[in-house]
């Protein structure tokens, strides 16, 4: 009886003792925790490898870098290469232990992120990577690159990551027998695709095809550029456009009454599913990035007789891009390793080797089209022509704190469907964790 | 002496694991607190001290009163729901019927089953799609000719949480189950034979005599369900991703974490589903020790 209360109050003890010493280690830990960010110069050891982080474990993606990975082999048959990629959730899994190593202070020598604030809101405020203007102008990137994207995935004029691939956020997919039936032509403006989808749905068609709540996110920036124009919604991003606005307001009317022509179990729905709504005929349309292409290639489907696609009416002319892109380590352990890898990444052959077998076009805009299928081909002519905007969804635009918080405001909107509540919460966001003071 | 030698033997032989379960179970409950006190956000850590700031913007943050009603729904509709069922089914199970091993794990199977997998098989039970897409339990319905059965399922409004919590009924009222067999059996049939001769009707025994001497087992259910339902995710994401109409605090605390870098407030909503196991296990811990002691 006593024994147990002389155990019990050891355990209090020892107990408080941690939770203070926990509270305590807390001051002491912040210089500790700034240390990554300071620039480290130590004598590169033996440069024999590159470790190379990514989340490309499966499908074309793995396959894409395999052959990326031959021809780094070839040109570099000195660096061994180290393919550290972590499976799992669409790079949830891979972010959580990047960022465990980025703490713990053990940086691989490059990884990949999305192109833009995702990287520059996250490892460019962490300090994490370094900017790469001597190499892209040492590699002459900058003339073969669109100009109108170089200020998307930089910081204050510092380039911070090798985009490897594009892929276009605002392609409106649409089945041409649904539209041919009932007399509709493709819309190129929100007005005509409201009359288009008042048509269809009267004939008794589901107009538009959405999936669950990411996918209804994306659909949300794309009526944006739709409803704003690129100036205007780049503006959003970089606090030139006021949330408050009038035409913000629109939009948002806009993007109300676009899902009033949505299906009804979208909630249940994942991307494939939404998209294959338009490819067996239950829906007409359908807004999804251009990796649906690839998902109705699998399928079977013939582009242009199955399957449609133009710009999300709107934004015609405008190219809504979103890019995996490949980073250099503050610290990295083998820095000529890092940059070995970065050319061949932001290579013409690196990339013609990668994007036909992931199904993206290369963010150079001058590799070979004959590589590239009927669509991809489209999608090659738009971007070294159109104007160039970035994703939200995807991480261009807007930083991931921001981010979330946007995707929450979707959240409680797609609930209580009151667009007043939704600019409030937008406003909000953007003041917690965008540029709005 | 020899019994001197004995105790730190025994204190030498546990504390591996105590040392372990300070360090990595209290020693990083005091690190969430102090980080739920903190400013950090982003990825680099930053423990400036923000008081209560993140406990106070999340009382009134519109999420997160999403996020406790469908805790309180799914909690009551899931304990009760697995309570009344264990206990038909282990009163039913308890009348000696033939083949009884057999029922018994049938009814225990599911729990054998991750949640992951319950999760993904009762998303396709529970389509909400209409009309020519119909299918699963719907369709099953619609062609008994039950339309008035026909529902959206987990993307209802507001109570969608509950057919969540209906999946969790069927994948853990069979444990329950076990949990009142064992309580039943444990019951001398001799009270039964006494309350029978006093004349006693069937309902009368359950209601004075069973259903008392059940009570420390309702109680172990209760926590355990209850402190189940509180820490649900698995289930919802396997169900429906992170959406927030079926949003609970264990996926708001991951998704503003690791998606959104608010360290800051995914520390303070752990903290708060830590305090809220807590009123629920402590009370209990107390008085299985009491019990234990006056044993």
């Amino acid at each position: 009886m006593s024994k147990k209360i002389w155990y019990s109050l050891f355990a209090v003890l020892a107990l408080t003792a941690l939770v203070l010493t926990a509270c305590g280690g807390a001051a002491p830990a912040e210089p500790a925790a700034e240390a990554p960010a300071a620039p480290v110069e130590e004598a590169a050891p033996a440069d024999t490898q590159v470790e190379v982080f990514s989340w490309w474990t499966g499908g074309g993606e793995a396959a894409g870098l395999e052959a990326m990975i031959g021809i780094f082999d070839t040109e570099y048959p000195d660096i061994e290469f180290v393919n550290a990629a972590v499976a799992g959730g669409a790079g949830t899994n891979a972010r959580a232990v990047l960022a465990t190593r980025l703490q713990a202070g053990d940086p691989p020598d490059s990884w990949q992120g999305h192109a833009g604030q995702e990287l520059i809101g996250t490892y460019v405020e962490g300090g994490q990577i370094q900017a790469l203007n001597d190499l892209y102008e040492a590699e002459g990137w900058l003339d073969v690159m669109p100009e109108t994207l170089i200020p998307l995935i930089s910081n204050e004029g510092n380039i911070y990551s090798v985009p490897v691939n594009i892929h276009r956020a605002n392609v409106m997919w649409y089945n041409p027998t649904v539209l041919e039936e009932n007399g509709v032509e493709v819309p190129t403006t929100m007005d005509e695709w409201f009359a288009a989808m008042d048509t269809l749905q009267a004939a008794g068609v589901t107009p538009l095809a959405l999936g669950e709540q990411w996918t209804q996110l994306h659909l949300f920036e794309t009526v944006l550029l739709g409803s704003l124009g690129s100036e205007a919604y780049d503006g959003l991003w970089d606090g030139s456009t006021d949330w408050t606005s009038a035409e913000v307001t629109a939009a948002l009317d806009n993007f109300a009454k676009v899902l009033t022509y949505t299906n009804s179990d979208s909630a249940s729905l994942s991307w494939q599913d939404a998209s294959q709504l338009v490819i067996n005929g239950d829906a007409a349309f359908n807004v999804m990035g251009d990796w649906a292409e690839g998902y109705f290639r699998e399928l079977g489907k013939t582009p242009e007789t199955d399957y449609g696609w133009a710009p999300v009416p709107g934004s015609v002319g405008v190219f809504q891009f979103l890019s995996d892109s490949f980073t250099l380590a503050v610290g990295a352990p083998h820095p000529e390793g890092a940059e070995a890898w970065l050319k061949i990444a932001g290579s013409k052959a690196g990339q013609e080797a990668f994007n036909p077998i992931k199904g993206s076009i290369c963010a150079r805009t001058d590799c070979d089209p004959e590589l590239f299928g009927v669509y991809l081909q489209s999608a090659m002519a738009d971007w070294g022509s159109n104007t160039v905007s970035g994703s939200l969804t995807h991480g261009v635009v807007a930083n991931d704190s921001w981010k979330s918080e946007i995707d929450t405001a979707l959240g409680l909107f797609l609930i209580d469907q009151d667009v007043e509540g939704f600019q409030t919460a937008l406003v909000a966001a953007c003041v917690s964790s965008g540029p709005c003071q | 002496m020899f019994k001197n030698k004995d105790k730190y033997l025994s204190v030498i032989l546990i504390s591996p694991s105590v040392i372990a379960i300070l360090i990595f179970v209290y020693g990083f409950i005091g690190w969430s607190m102090r980080v739920s006190l903190s400013n950090w956000k982003g990825i680099n850590p930053d423990y400036s001290w923000a008081g209560l700031k993140n406990y106070i913007a999340l009382f009134s943050d519109p999420r997160f009163h999403i996020d406790i009603r469908n805790t309180l729904i799914f909690t009551g509709v899931f304990v009760i729901g697995s309570i009344l069922l264990g206990f038909f089914m282990a009163v039913m199970l308890d009348q000696g019927l033939r083949g009884e091993g057999f029922f018994r794990s049938i009814f225990l199977f599911p729990m054998a089953i991750s949640y992951i997998v319950t999760g993904v098989v009762w998303r396709w039970l529970m389509n909400p799609a209409e009309g020519v897409r119909m299918s699963g339990l719907n369709l099953l319905f619609s062609s008994l000719h039950l339309d008035f059965l026909v529902n959206k399922w987990y993307t209802t409004p507001t109570w969608g949480i509950a057919a969540i919590a209906m999946t969790a009924i069927w994948q853990m009222s069979g444990y329950i189950m076990a949990l009142y067999l064992a309580g039943l059996r444990s019951i001398p049939n001799e009270l039964r034979e006494a309350a029978r001769i006093d004349g006693a009707s069937e309902l009368k025994i359950y209601r004075h005599i069973i259903l008392p001497l059940l009570t420390p087992i309702t109680l172990s259910a209760l926590i355990i369900l209850g402190h189940t339902s509180l820490k649900v995710f698995d289930l919802i994401i396997a169900v429906s991703g992170k959406q927030l109409p079926l949003d609970v605090p264990a996926i708001y605390m991951w998704q503003t974490t690791f998606d959104g870098l608010f360290y800051g407030r995914g520390a303070a909503i752990s903290i708060i589903l830590l305090l809220s196991v807590a009123v629920l296990i402590i009370p209990y811990i107390r008085y299985t020790l009491k019990t234990g002691v006056e044993q």
